[in-house]
């Protein structure tokens, strides 16, 4: 019983790692992006853990503009998609656009 | 070619659409601008209430010193001696779009005044609000519905309550700031492009600006998306719709200085962030499922199921931990009155008694006191929204016919709606867009197969129909895609089958059903005579509901309640009491004088009369209401020693049982003693009984009040009868020992009302300011000549 559950959960596991090796680069990219702005806010979570969260202000406008750039990420790959069925495509430049200005604009935060 | 012949008529046809709809939308906003200026032809161009001139005194400020002071204001003019933040407690949206609308009108060289500005700043932007639902509304089910949803908002009586000219109060804006998130929010949904999310979150920042009530669309927006995803109806467009909104929305509601950190801290928003991250559970799940095959999915469902279950419990019991430490349980007081309802109602059985006992009633009697906190009755859901109340459910029904995203977002909308307009009548005026909009739909539908069935049974049609479905396949296509009925979907899979055969094929295909489209349209059509009766039924229904708007805007809910009027067989009596009062104040008392007052009119007295009040309409402070309640309710030494504690000098009391005015302090006295009890107890409801004749408990008829009020008030009819309490006076004649009366009030008009002056001045007293309206009366008679002449050495300046 036990060994079967291993062993399906090693062949979920390669076919996890199988089906996402076949996703096209530029989705890889933006998936390492995201999970580098997830990091980083993570990172600001245990600093606020370990030093105590004054000033207050500065520690929501740093975690919520990391998620808010992970988050618009996430809107560019699913629109940049090419098996996403509802967006043809033609958001390519518009999803650039997007992503530059989302990591400008949640800087200044 | 065939098709561009055909499709220039179309081309046309939609081209004199456009126009048309947009010469309406003119004109509907026209109607919502001109529908709302009745108080300003009846009456004059004045701010109405007491809530608006406190946003208008801070609108001057605003414009006097510049953004930068508005900030920083701290108003020492009020809650003596505790002062107000103005900055960081009020919603700054209204103030801002009035200041920055004043500041553009004069730039290009308008020059209106502030006050103009703020009187009409209401209909203006419910001219704006119509715009809004119109777009909403279209984006939901089409333009016909937009138009008519877009008349009805611009005439719904609820909104017109809050927005007349001249009532400058948040509201005005924020129901526009509503329904264009809204209507955003669904465009998102519906085309999946950022650009309209960024634009969502901008509107809810304005959103939250103005008014408390975004609450409100923080909570209804993720139980939307909760409904969409428990229904299976989740796509990637509803991910971009709503995760930038929470991030964007948050980050945003915590730079207006009123939220700050309650964005994420107070419990009400609490719902946004549980559903931003089953949103993200939720699509994470999709995108396995898709790289994963079917067996594979499986066994990563259970694996996943056992673990996460383990977590789950673990993370319920420490946030349960968390909540139940804090006192209200993270709730702030309002939300708590409006969801204990739904509480006590699962508790008890029986409904009526879960009004009664609310949280709010019982441990923060000031709530309850306002007289908007109330439930609503029946008659008023008729009188504010009239004829939508019963096309809303038709509406509901359209909704479902198809059931899209869109629509289910509105059924969800005046679901919730309803419910909350149930708990407190100012809500109703969350639930009017929503009445619109249903109905809207609903008139829209009904007009479609009524028109339809007119049109297919018309003499001349049969034939055109013939070369119509002949030659478009354009119009066609158009009809498979309104078409639901299911042989359609049949056909459909036929045409993919063949996909690479011949072009002209699919062309027949396509022909065929949309000749039995239109063949199964026709089936549906209802007789003619039925149809033109049923159109005609319908417009007399729309008439209806215009003359009762109307009328309500007319009559019902254009009076500045700063003056009033009366008829009698005299004539039209005005009284502008209030006004004068606050005129005696501003010209014949020092600046630094403070007034103690009950807080109703404590914004009035700040912004007219520009004098300190102790407590005003803002209620932030319990304590110090209540202190003042227990002044009023307390003999005259105590109240004496309690008004010096605070510095008064003048005591201002609001007298109608002479002419028969309704809202005086004594029949506001029962709230004086409850809240005055709730933090003194020495205070007790039981002493007082609220009684003014001669059952009246001796508290009752020593107390402050009672002796202001009707202090020789015996002298005006000879019994001392009151009109509003409609009994005779207990204690009829006495004297003020620690107070002195110092002016008493009437209008001045004509030779009909008498003005009686009486000013005393005597140092270490403090003095009383009494209003009062007098209608003439045949004893007065031989007051008369003695009033002209004192009238003539007093002070009236008005």
């Amino acid at each position: 019983m036990a060994r079967s559950a291993t062993k399906d959960a090693q062949d979920l596991f390669h076919s996890l790692r199988s089906a996402y090796a076949a996703t096209p680069t530029n989705l890889k990219i933006i998936d390492l992006y995201v999970i580098f702005a997830v990091l980083t806010a993570i990172m600001q979570v245990v600093y606020m853990a370990i030093v105590g969260s004054f000033p207050f202000n500065s520690f929501l406008s740093g975690v919520l503009s990391c998620v808010g750039t992970a988050v618009l990420a996430v809107c560019l790959r699913i629109q940049v998609n090419k098996e996403n069925k509802e967006f043809k495509g033609t958001y390519h430049q518009n999803g650039l656009l997007l992503i530059l200005f989302s990591a400008i604009w949640c800087s200044i935060w | 070619m065939a098709a561009s012949e055909d499709s220039n008529p179309s081309k046309i046809r939609t081209a004199f659409g456009s126009v048309l709809s947009f010469f309406i939308l003119i004109l509907i906003g026209v109607l919502a601008f001109s529908i709302r200026i009745f108080s300003v032809i009846k009456y004059e161009s004045v701010i109405h209430e007491f809530d608006p001139y406190f946003n208008y005194r801070v609108t001057q400020f605003l414009t006097k010193n510049g953004i930068y002071e508005f900030w920083n204001w701290f108003d020492d003019r009020t809650w003596y001696p505790l002062g107000r933040v103005i900055g960081g407690t009020v919603y700054p949206g209204l103030t801002l779009t009035a200041g920055s609308l004043w500041w553009l009108l004069n730039s290009i060289n308008i020059p209106l005044s502030v006050e103009t500005v703020c009187v009409f700043t209401a209909p203006i932007f419910s001219a704006n609000a119509a715009w809004a639902t119109y777009l909403l509304t279209k984006e939901v089910k089409g333009t016909g519905a937009g138009l008519t949803a877009a008349a009805l908002l611009a005439m719904v009586p609820s909104y017109i309550s809050r927005s007349v000219a001249g009532s400058y109060d948040n509201e005005a804006v924020a129901i526009f700031a509503l329904i264009f998130t809204f209507y955003l929010y669904i465009k998102t949904l519906n085309t999946g492009s950022l650009f309209y999310a960024a634009l969502n979150a901008i509107a809810y920042f304005y959103m939250v600006c103005s008014w408390g009530g975004y609450t409100f669309i923080i909570n209804l927006i993720p139980m939307h998306v909760l409904l969409c995803i428990v229904t299976g109806r989740y796509s990637s467009r509803l991910y971009i719709a709503y995760a930038p909104l929470v991030v964007f929305g948050t980050l945003l509601a915590a730079l207006v200085p009123v939220v700050g950190f309650n964005a994420v801290m107070t419990s009400e928003h609490f719902a946004s962030f549980l559903v931003f991250i089953i949103i993200h559970v939720v699509a994470l799940v999709y995108y396995i499922k898709g790289i994963l095959s079917p067996n594979m999915f499986k066994v990563a469902v259970t694996f996943v199921v056992s673990v996460g279950l383990v977590v789950c419990c673990a993370v319920v019991a420490v946030l349960i931990a968390l909540v139940a430490s804090s006192p209200t349980k993270g709730w702030s007081g309002r939300s708590l009155s409006l969801l204990d309802p739904v509480l006590s109602q699962l508790s008890d059985i029986i409904l009526l008694e879960s009004f009664d006992r609310t949280y709010a009633s019982k441990y923060i009697p000031i709530i309850a006191s306002v007289s908007e906190h109330q439930p609503p009755t029946w008659p008023s859901y008729f009188m504010d929204i009239n004829v939508l109340a019963f096309l809303v459910p038709a509406g509901i029904i359209a909704c479902f016919l198809p059931l899209s995203d869109a629509s289910s977002f509105v059924v969800l909308y005046i679901v919730t709606s309803v419910y909350f307009s149930g708990v407190m009548v100012r809500l109703m005026l969350v639930l009017a867009p929503a009445a619109c909009i249903l109905s809207g739909i609903a008139l829209s539908e009904a007009f479609d197969v009524f028109t339809r069935s007119i049109k297919f049974q018309l003499p001349g049609f049969s034939e055109k129909f013939q070369i119509d479905a002949g030659d478009t396949t354009t119009s066609s296509s158009v009809v498979t895609q309104n078409d639901a009925a299911k042989t359609e979907k049949n056909e459909e899979t036929l045409k993919e089958r063949p996909s690479r055969k011949n072009r002209k094929k699919e062309k027949e295909h396509l022909e065929k059903t949309s000749v039995k489209s239109q063949i199964q349209k026709q089936l549906l059509v209802l007789p003619l005579e039925a149809s033109v009766v049923a159109i005609f039924l319908l417009v007399l229904l729309g008439a209806f509901y215009v003359v009762h708007c109307v009328w309500a805007a007319a009559e019902a809910y254009s009076a500045p309640s700063i003056v009033l009027t009366s008829h009698s067989h005299d004539g039209l009596h005005v009284f502008d009491d209030f006004r004068e009062a606050y005129a005696w104040l501003r010209h014949n008392t020092e600046v630094d004088d403070k007034v103690a007052s009950w807080w109703d009119y404590g914004y009035q007295t700040t912004a007219m009369a520009n004098r300190t009040v102790i407590v005003d309409n803002n209620t932030w402070n319990n304590t110090h209401i209540a202190t003042v309640g227990t002044a009023m309710s307390s003999p005259e030494k105590a109240a004496w020693e309690i008004f010096n504690s605070l510095d008064v000098k003048y005591v201002l009391v609001v007298f109608g049982g002479l002419v028969g005015y309704p809202s005086d302090d004594i029949n506001k006295f029962l709230w004086m003693v409850r809240i005055g009890g709730g933090v003194f107890p020495h205070i007790r409801e039981p002493d007082y009984l609220y009684r003014i004749d001669s059952q009246a408990t001796p508290t009752m008829l020593n107390c402050l009040m009672y002796k202001l009020s009707y202090f020789r008030f015996v002298e005006t009819d000879g019994k001392g009868f009151d009109r509003v309490r409609r009994t005779e006076i207990g204690k009829k004649h006495f004297k003020l020992t620690h107070f002195e009366e110092c002016v008493h009030y009437s209008p001045l008009d004509g030779s009909d009302i008498q003005t009686k002056t009486s000013k005393e001045q005597g140092p270490g007293k403090n003095k009383e300011i009494k209003i009062e309206s007098k209608l003439h009366n045949q004893l007065k008679k031989k007051w008369k000549k003695k009033e002209e002449s004192l009238a003539m050495k007093g002070n009236i300046s008005s």
